[in-house]
Formats: C-alpha cells, structure tokens, sequence
C-alpha cells in the first residue's frame, strides 16, 4: 500500500496537556497529555479520553512545548528557603486560649 | 562510576521512603527502560484487547448489551491512550511504540490471542480476564512512577464496570436455558486457565521481577497476585452454579487459600512465540486499520495547516 509509508511519517500529531475543571469553583487540573493536530481536535479528543463520566465541566488545552517547568534540580534553592521562615504559619504565634479561636 | 553508584543509592534510598519519581526527576537508565517496556505492553495490551470484544459488537443479543459493549471498548481505547501518555513522560514516541507493536518488537497480553467464540465469552472476557488484570492493576495504583500510578488510578475506577458487566453477562447464561448453562461452562473452561497465566511466569521463573519489586514498579509478585485472584474468583463461580476446569482445585484450610493445578507454561510461552490462534491476525489487523485511518490523519493535519494560515492571513490584514 502506497499509502502507508506516506502516513507514518506524518501522524506525529502535536503533544497537548490536558487540564479539566471537574466543577465550577473547583481550579482546573493536569489529567494527561494527548495527541491532535491542532487545539480544537485537542479540546474534542480531551473529551472523548478524559471525560466519558462527567468527570468535567471545563476543558483547557496547552501545547506540551510552551509548559515551562522548574528543574528538579532546582528543588533545593527554590524551595528550601521557606523552611527556616516559620514566622508565616499561624501556630508560631502564641494566642492565650482565653483570647478563643483566632 | 562512583558518582553514579550514589545517584543509584541515592535513588533507592528515595523510593525507599515511599516517594514517586515523576519525568524530569533522575533515575537510572534501566528504570526507565523497565517503564518504557511495561507501560507500552500495557498500552498494548488495552489496544489489542479491544479487538476480541469488538468482534461481538454487531453481533450482541439486545440493545442494552450493544450499548453495554460499545462503552467498555471505547473505555480500552481510553485507558491504551493514558498509558501510552505515561510512557510517553518517559521519552519515547507514540509512533515508536506503534511501530514496535506492529514488527513485533514489542509484546501485548498474550491472552488476547485467544479467540470469542460465543457471547458467553464476552461476558468471561469481562469476569476473567479483566478481573485479572484489575487484581494487577490495583496493585500498580502504588507504583514508583507517577505518571503510571495516576493513569491506573483513572483505569481501575472504570475497569469495575468491565468486571461487573462479564459477570452478569455469564450470571445470566448460567440461569438461562441447558444450552445457554452450558455455553457459559464452556467459556469458563477455555478462558480459566490462560486468565490465570496472565499473571506471568511462576516468581522462580520470573527474572526481572525482583529488581522491579525493589523499585517498587511492581508491589506483589506473580504467584501473590495469581492466588488472590483464584481465592477471589471461585466463590463467584460457586455462587452461579459453574465449575472451575481443574480437578486439583480444593480449599486448603491450613493455609486459608486454595490450592490449585499446575498450568501450562508450554503454552503460555507458545502463544507469546507467536503460535496462539490469533497473533497473526491482530497484528494483522491493527495494521489495516492503522494504515486504512492515515487519510483521517493527513486530513486533520491539512485541516488544521489551512486553519493556521487563514488565522495569519486574518490578522496580517
């Protein structure tokens, strides 16, 4: 078939990460990736993939390569330096229990 | 060399403790190709899978069974493209894997070269088989790889339907008439033993198996998860009034567990060879339909390049 080797070349559809609000009021959420040439065939197959049980009310698409990520190497130097700062959770500060709930 | 033995300890040190590995996190070559080759078999496996429900599509007794058939083949498809979105994360291409399954590079469950002769055997597919695979699957929930743990959790929530449906399937052919009894006994007795070889090689026999533990790929062993399956499953046979094929088959009261027969592993590596009754034919036909749905492909691709022009020339003007 003339055909087939004409097609693996070119059904490397573009990778999409898929995002789905599961009600309003809720934030969307990272479901997966999927393939599609363009965002509208992204948006109709995030439907048919991830959502066969009204898992979703809202569908955002994003291109795979426009994600920038943080580096797990980085972890340390980005993340690290809130530890020591305590002072920014509200059990560092000592409220007599008379004062009630605060 | 010394650097890498402690980024190998350092890793295991981090599994260890419980904690997930996700994409971009380092972990050693062989882990990833362990995950490459498990998750694409996986994907595989749900892809190819679809083919011997699918066969019963046009051919189901009722219309709620239809309905019935058409969703849980639809959800196989769904749960090869989360896992083939898993092991994507790792590096490899859904065209590499595709390419791989079609040569044969790469295996799928050797139980979908088994053919569905009657429509008892749907509904042993749906008991069996995916209650094999469900006993599998749940313990991958907790596997190391996140990608992997989070495509399982979607899948086995679904995966219960495909269970509960072949179980009423047969349900209803072991009350039904003697033909039906006995429709429903048969496929019993073809799916029993393969369902339980999908399991894979005894834990003596299984050679990668305890490097995978130690990653925590893989949190039970073969045998472990075999057995769970058969104390699970034959009080479910009991209770529609079938017999599981094996006459070796008894409660052991001591060990709290049954005892079972011994399986054929000649056929089990036969069928993986190449030899079952049907490998030739559904890599033959996921060829077909792959290279009959290029011209979808090329179009969507088309489609979707005058789309993006149109949009530039628009805002060009």
């Amino acid at each position: 078939m003339k055909i087939t080797l004409h097609s693996m070349s070119k059904d490397n559809w573009k990778i999409w990460e898929v995002f789905i609000r599961s009600k309003n009021g809720l934030n969307h959420k990272h479901v997966g990736s999927l393939h599609a040439p363009d965002a509208e065939m992204a948006i109709k197959n995030a439907r048919d993939v991830y959502t066969r049980r009204s898992e979703g009310v809202s569908i955002w698409v994003v291109p795979s390569d426009a994600v920038t990520a943080s580096s797990p190497d980085e972890k340390e130097p980005l993340f690290t330096p809130s530890d020591d700062k305590v002072y920014r959770h509200p059990t560092f500060y000592e409220i007599p229990d008379e004062v009630g709930h605060m | 060399m010394t650097k890498e033995m402690s980024l190998e300890e350092k890793f295991q040190d981090y599994l260890d403790g419980e904690n997930k590995i996700e994409p971009k996190d380092w972990m050693p070559e062989k882990y990833r190709k362990t995950l490459v080759r498990q998750i694409s078999q996986h994907a595989h496996s749900e892809i190819i899978g679809m083919q011997p429900e699918g066969n019963w599509i046009t051919r189901a007794p009722s219309l709620r069974a239809k309905l019935i058939l058409l969703a849980k083949v639809q959800d196989e498809a769904g749960h090869g493209l989360y896992l083939y979105s898993a092991a994507e994360t790792l590096g490899i291409d859904r065209k590499e894997m595709i390419e791989q399954l079609q040569t044969g590079k790469a295996k799928y469950s050797s139980i979908f070269n088994y053919p569905t002769l009657t429509w008892a055997d749907i509904g042993a597919v749906g008991w069996l088989v995916d209650g094999a695979a469900i006993q599998n699957q749940v313990m991958l929930t907790r596997t190391s790889y996140g990608p992997y743990s989070r495509a399982m959790v979607k899948i086995c929530k679904e995966e219960s339907f495909h269970q509960r449906q072949g179980y009423e399937i047969v349900m209803h052919m072991a009350r039904g008439t003697k033909e039906q009894k006995a429709m429903a006994q048969d496929a019993l007795n073809r799916w029993w033993w393969p369902s339980l070889m999908m399991f894979g090689p005894s834990d003596d026999d299984s050679p990668n198996s305890a490097q995978s533990m130690k990653w925590k790929i893989k949190r039970k062993s073969n045998d472990t998860l075999r057995q769970e399956f058969v104390d699970k499953t034959v009080p479910q046979a009991e209770f529609i009034g079938l017999t599981i094929p094996d006459k070796d088959l008894k409660w052991n009261e001591e060990r709290g567990e049954y005892d079972f027969g011994k399986m054929n592993w000649d056929e089990f590596y036969s069928v993986i060879k190449g030899n079952g009754p049907c490998n030739k034919q559904r890599i033959a036909h996921h060829v077909k339909a792959h290279e009959e749905g290029a011209w979808v492909r090329e179009a969507a691709n088309a489609y979707a390049e005058k789309q993006r022009k149109r949009k530039q020339a628009s805002t060009a003007a």
